[in-house]
């Protein structure tokens, strides 16, 4: 049956889900059982936010807490990935990646090419993005072009809770290492999602509101911030239509050019950083194999190229707002 | 003031609360039948044009095109000449327009969950001024669910309580059931009605949720009090095998989209909440496999494997068989095939008739079990 629960409830559902129906799926991470400072089990963290919490008492022997080495564990379940695990590591920050990328870019992204196609590695690894969180620029950043520039590499980022729980599924069970992505500011965003467990497969966009002016692309906490700016067109009698893309790689670029082959506009809307971002792909994408369609510009609305500022009244403004989505789509109607 | 009758905003299902008046299709003075089209309606959900439940002389049009109105909203009086226009006007001045944000579901239907045998089952409940009449027990076809009744249930439950089931393997009841064992629908019906103290129904059933009725009818007579039977499976061999394996085999918005609109002869209705609600269906764990057993085991070689319709000819029992003329899935030849029953065969209708026509079969439903 399907109840209405938050984004956070939706990834701690798939996780004890998953965990019950495989005994090989397991958890790594800092603070993710205990936490420091807790005197015992009862007291669980259950992870920085306590996206993980309740789920030590129920699968004692799938969760391990571990030391503050991002280098170790997130290797030491790539590593157990490829020895017949399927492990979920969870690297709270996504700005900590750092530290592990070797493990990540370097070896789990490249077993399956350099074993001839016989290396499997099963492996997520979950973290947190993006700003809004008055968090400062390391605890900050969208890193989804990062990850999406490798090969090898699954991404994923969701918008809402009923997409989360699908794709976090389809994460553990996919048999390569995907990068799970999950927006702090929406945890406590919610929807109807069902108590089953269920898949939504890679590569597979959500088209959010059909409309037959303007395309708006995005994916996470920018759905919502065009869904706002989509609301404001309406009432010049602009009809928008929301491509979520759900993961970045791999793309669904058919349903984009699809869109954009009706409406003939393009907005592309990324929380990242402008340079190299997943707003410069799509809009190189499309301008290679959609521009006969185009009738205007394609406008992208990104952060700027700069860390994300500390200051809340500064991070407001670095933040892409419905405002600015809905002022760049306006300019694609422009002649 | 008993001749005045109030035409109001449906309610298509437990989440609707309000609803788009898009268009009118008739105007003050106009003489309305049952089954003509009054107006259009668009929901987050769905857009349909909404027929006339009843007959008369439009007297007032109260709501306007391209306005939003919460469900059971007046939007229009209809009522005899012999009605003063004064009186008219105090019947729309004393209308009680519902609050936009309702919390009272008391006269919406309900979803309620219960444990049967076979396990999780959903069901929805609507007992209007009826209590006292035998209920209606309305089943579902192939993949579909309860919600297929959206625009039937509210009508409905004015003449009789209105129960709909998830069957098993369809819609929020348990997935984990094998569909092989031919007994698993009947019983589970049968079941649902002990739950809820029903010993005797009307059985409504679309598609294979007419075979279901039928095989529940030639079981357990006593249980039964008529059978309406909707584009029904059982009344003859052929399938549209092409939509079946479409529908099973279907795992994205592209691929389903097109085997949908088989389902309907007006294909717009194909919305995109109706895919994407049905692709949620399909990708619960445990779904694929039922499906892709289930239509092995109701389909044979193309065709339909169980055939009732010379059994139920002999029953002693009301019979209503509606069709859709242009029904892509099962033909609407098959309508003939039951003797001694003479259907009703609606022009310009699809498979899921009871929603393209929703005023007309209501109303022949509910002739049926008056």
């Amino acid at each position: 049956m399907a109840r209405i629960i938050s984004m956070k409830d939706a990834v701690n559902e798939a996780l004890d889900q998953e965990m019950s129906r495989d005994p090989t799926v397991i958890m790594m991470g800092e603070d993710i059982v205990g936490g420091s400072g807790a005197p015992g089990e009862d007291d669980a963290w259950g992870g920085v936010l306590g996206v993980s919490k309740g789920l030590y008492h129920k699968h004692p022997n799938q969760m391990l807490d571990t030391p503050l080495s991002e280098s170790a564990y997130v290797g030491a379940a790539i590593g157990a990935a490829t020895a017949g695990l399927r492990p979920v590591a969870e690297l709270m920050f996504v700005d900590f990646i750092g530290v592990c990328l070797d493990q990540v870019f370097n070896q789990a992204a490249k077993f399956r090419y350099m074993f001839g196609g016989k290396a499997e590695t099963p492996v997520v690894i979950r973290a947190m993005c993006g700003a809004g969180f008055r968090a400062a620029a390391q605890h900050s950043q969208m890193l989804t072009p990062l990850f999406t520039h490798i090969p090898g590499l699954k991404v994923v980022c969701p918008s809402n809770a009923y997409d989360t729980k699908g794709l976090l599924i389809q994460s553990i069970r996919d048999n390569d290492p995907v990068i799970f992505l999950e927006h702090k500011n929406l945890y406590a965003s919610t929807c109807d999602v069902p108590e089953e467990p269920y898949t939504i497969p890679f590569g597979e966009a959500n088209i959010v509101r059909e409309g037959g002016d303007v395309t708006i692309v995005t994916y996470g906490q920018m759905v919502q911030r065009a869904e706002q700016a989509a609301d404001m067109l309406k009432k010049d009698g602009i009809e928008a239509e929301i491509i979520d893309l759900r993961t970045l790689s791999p793309i669904d670029m058919d349903t984009v050019l699809e869109s954009v082959e009706m409406t003939g506009r393009l907005v592309c809307v990324d929380e990242a950083n402008p340079r190299c971002s997943i707003a410069a792909d799509i809009s190189a994408n499309v301008a290679q194999d959609g521009f006969d369609d185009l009738k205007a510009p394609i406008q992208m609305v990104t952060a700027p190229h700069s860390p994300v500022p500390f200051s809340p009244s500064l991070e407001d403004i670095y933040i892409p707002s419905a405002q600015s989505i809905a002022d760049a789509a306006r300019k694609t109607m422009e002649g | 003031m008993t001749e005045i009758t109030p035409i109001l905003m449906p309610k298509w299902g437990l989440s609707m609360q309000e609803g788009k008046l898009t268009d009118w299709h008739i105007k003050e003075g106009d003489e309305v039948s049952v089954g003509d089209e009054i107006m259009d309606v668009e929901t987050d959900k769905i857009t349909n044009v909404v027929e006339a439940a009843d007959g008369g002389t439009v007297r007032r049009i109260v709501g306007t095109a391209g306005e939003v109105y919460p469900v059971r909203a007046l939007l229009a009086v209809m009522a005899p000449s012999s009605v003063s226009d004064a009186d008219i006007e105090a019947y729309v001045n004393a209308y009680e327009m519902p609050a936009n944000d309702t919390e009272d579901e008391d006269t919406g239907p309900a979803y309620h969950f219960v444990d049967l045998p076979v396990g999780k089952i959903r069901y929805s409940e609507q007992t209007g001024d009826k209590a006292d009449q035998t209920p209606i027990v309305l089943i579902h076809g192939f993949g579909g669910d309860l919600d297929n009744w959206l625009f039937n249930i509210d009508a409905l439950a004015e003449h009789a309580p209105v129960y709909a089931i998830d069957l098993p393997g369809h819609g929020q009841s348990v997935k984990s059931v094998d569909p092989q064992d031919p007994a698993i629908f009947t019983q589970t019906l049968l079941d649902f009605m002990d739950h809820c103290d029903i010993t005797r129904a009307h059985l409504v059933g679309h598609s294979m949720g007419g075979l279901v009725a039928g095989a529940t009818a030639l079981d357990h007579p006593d249980r039964v009090a008529s059978l309406t039977l909707i584009c029904s499976a059982g009344l003859g061999e052929d399938i549209n095998a092409d939509y079946i394996d479409g529908f099973v085999n279907a795992t994205g918005r592209k691929d389903l989209k097109p085997v949908l609109t088989h389902l309907f002869y007006n294909q717009s209705l194909v919305s995109r909440a109706m895919v994407q609600d049905l692709l949620k269906y399909k990708r619960l764990d445990g779904v694929q496999d039922f499906l892709t057993k289930l239509s092995a085991a109701a389909f044979n070689a193309g065709k339909q494997a169980r055939i009732i319709a010379d059994d139920l000819a002999a029953l002693d029992l009301p019979i209503t068989v509606i069709w859709g003329e242009n029904d892509a899935i099962i033909p609407a030849s098959h309508a003939e095939n039951l003797k001694r029953v003479t259907p009703h065969v609606l022009g310009s209708a699809g498979h899921m008739v009871q929603m393209e026509h929703a005023g007309e079969v209501n109303k022949i439903i509910a002739s049926a079990i008056s």
